[in-house]
């Protein structure tokens, strides 16, 4: 068992920017140097993806042709299981992503291999292979490792690896999967475009957010109103979209938008749920308000403050007039 | 016919807390429990099945010890028909994949059409358990679904799974199935004083490891995917906190804001 396999992700014919992440976070995982770096191309068409992930680490890219032209976790898991049993990779790696939510488990069960998901850290010592993921929303880190498995499928959060610079030339391969009966079929994908409106979350430099803690949508107005008075683009935590108080484009977290280009994040009423954490944890400068110190966006904000986020906003729209 | 919800009673933290002497976990004496938010959806997407249909039966699963009955009466209190709790020594200490084991051995059990997990729990978020219970069964899976249609009995089932940037992907699915249920499916219902008063009088069959056919090599760390090393505060674990009056705090974010928010400042 040696070598490390990473699975790219692909959707409706694109890569997924995640997969380039997982190419550097599989440099940090070599047991030895010169470890080999494989990257697999599940997919209908996986010629088409081969220059994309030809980059800086890669030693070789396997296309896997799957009959799939759509995500489909049936083929997805028989064509990774027979693709392992050929390779024996000791390490492979996915995407913590909404698409290896449904298939990763699977394949780690089916195959009984090692299994971690969220991990943000990895790498061998003493030659063992350890994980660091998060625990109880965050607020602490849990280092695991799998005695006794040969193979360890690992779930890498994104946003945490900086994809590699530069282009390389892998050696190219073909592999052929055993046809999978289809369970779960595929119909179409609908933009959720209900009250979608024109300002950009991935784009934004500076967001102001808000969450659960404004309590009822007439107090939207308010935070709108300082948003505007700061520069700032108004996001918020799921609860709000959930509830219509701002269109579901502005939801920032895991399966809404994710504060690609932001530098400065306000949090306000916010108390930090995981799924929220993953759309902005990797902002450089964090600020959050919040009326309970035990809330776990105070673990990874830069600057935190203890107060009621009404007065909060009222006093900082002073220091912002006109 | 009968839909198998998979709770989880979920911990969360105090402001202050501290790890367990073995440095493998918190001290369970600053662990506030709770039902995992995402089950209280699937419980509610259940009873939206029960209630549209007649013949449906609802029944709430929870690995877990005796505390874990508040979980499951929550479940009863907001209308579950049953509830089922797996439990012994020998569990403790299993990850996602053990856990999912013993789930999947109730399933075979209790031959569901539907088996209904949370997407992930509050706490250690694996985002895993429901769709390793569908590998040991060999079900069809689908994981984050925020729009479900099933008529009662019919063999497949058609869903919306929320993908990233807010892009839905709908899907027909063959039954029985695993699916994991998001937020925002529904709109998850309180349950009366009375209900409440009530679930507390209804039994929770207990079931171990054992009557499941499930062997103790298969559970605890043994039976694990992955083993916990261990549990540490990190280093950068805290914002750094800004005291004083809110007008104090307002004007030094004022200015970290100034300094920060870059372009037309």
């Amino acid at each position: 068992m040696s070598g490390i396999l990473v699975i790219a992700e692909q959707r409706r014919g694109e890569l997924r920017p995640v997969t380039l992440e997982l190419v550097s976070a599989a440099q940090t995982a070599r047991r030895a140097p010169g470890e080999r770096v494989a990257v697999a191309v599940l997919a209908e068409e996986p010629e088409r993806f081969i220059k994309a992930v030809s980059v800086a680490g890669v030693d070789e890219v396997i296309a896997v042709p799957v009959a799939s032209k759509e995500f489909d976790p049936d083929a997805l898991e028989a064509a990774a299981l027979a693709l392992i049993a050929a390779r024996s990779p000791s390490l492979v790696l996915v995407p913590h992503s909404i698409d290896a939510f449904g298939w990763a488990a699977a394949l780690a069960v089916k195959g009984n291999y090692g299994f971690a998901t969220d991990v943000f850290q990895l790498g061998y010592e003493d030659d063992t292979l350890r994980a660091t993921r998060g625990g109880y929303g965050q607020k602490v880190n849990v280092e695991v490792d799998f005695p006794g498995k040969e193979v360890v499928v690992l779930a890498v959060r994104a946003n945490v690896f900086k994809p590699p610079q530069g282009q390389s030339q892998p050696a190219v391969s073909r592999f052929e999967p055993p046809p999978a009966p289809s369970r779960l079929r595929g119909r179409e994908f609908v933009e959720s475009s209900d009250g979608a409106d024109d300002v950009d979350m991935s784009g934004a430099e500076f967001i102001l957010a808000i969450g659960r803690g404004i309590g009822e949508q007439a107090n939207v107005q308010q935070f709108q109103e300082l948003a505007g008075a700061l520069g700032a683009a108004l996001g918020c935590s799921r609860p709000v979209a959930d509830a219509g108080w701002l269109p579901k484009s502005r939801q920032i977290g895991q399966s809404g938008k994710t504060a690609s280009a932001c530098k400065l994040y306000v949090a306000m009423g916010i108390s930090g749920a995981i799924q929220h954490l993953a759309g902005m944890k990797h902002v450089s400068t964090i600020i959050a308000v919040n009326a309970d110190p035990a809330a776990s966006i105070f673990s990874v904000a830069t600057y935190g403050v203890v107060a009621d986020i009404f007065e909060m906003a009222e006093a900082l729209r002073e220091n912002f007039p006109g | 016919m009968k839909i198998l919800v998979a709770v989880k009673q979920v911990a969360s933290l105090d402001e202050d807390f501290e790890i367990r002497g073995d440095g493998k976990d918190v001290d369970a004496d600053f662990l506030v429990r709770d039902l995992n938010e995402w089950d209280d959806y699937s419980l509610e997407e259940a009873m939206k099945i029960k209630e549209a249909g007649s013949g449906v039966e609802v029944v709430a699963v929870c690995v877990g010890p005796a505390d874990a009955d508040e979980a499951l009466r929550k479940c009863l209190a907001k209308g579950a028909d049953r509830a089922i709790r797996v439990w012994d020594e020998a569990v403790a200490g299993s990850d996602a994949i053990a856990i999912a084991r013993l789930i999947a051995a109730v399933a075979r059990r209790e031959q569901p059409q539907l088996l209904f997990a949370g997407v992930q729990s509050s706490d250690h978020a694996f985002a895993s358990t429901g769709v390793a219970v569908a590998a040991f069964l060999d079900w069809p899976h689908a994981a984050v679904v925020t729009q479900l249609v099933y008529a009662p009995g019919g063999e497949s089932a058609v869903l919306r799974r929320e993908l990233e940037g807010g892009v839905l992907h709908e899907m027909q699915i063959d039954t029985p199935a695993v699916i994991t249920i998001q937020l925002g499916i529904n709109t998850p219902r309180y349950a009366s004083l009375r209900s409440i008063k009530q679930a507390a009088a209804k039994p929770i069959e207990v079931l171990t490891p054992q009557q499941l056919g499930v062997a103790e090599a298969e559970l605890g760390e043994a039976g694990s995917a992955s083993r916990v090393r261990r549990m540490y505060v990190p280093e950068k674990s805290r914002a750094q906190m800004i005291e004083g009056t809110v007008e104090e705090q307002a004007a030094r974010l004022a200015q970290l804001i100034r300094e920060r928010r870059g372009g037309a400042s």
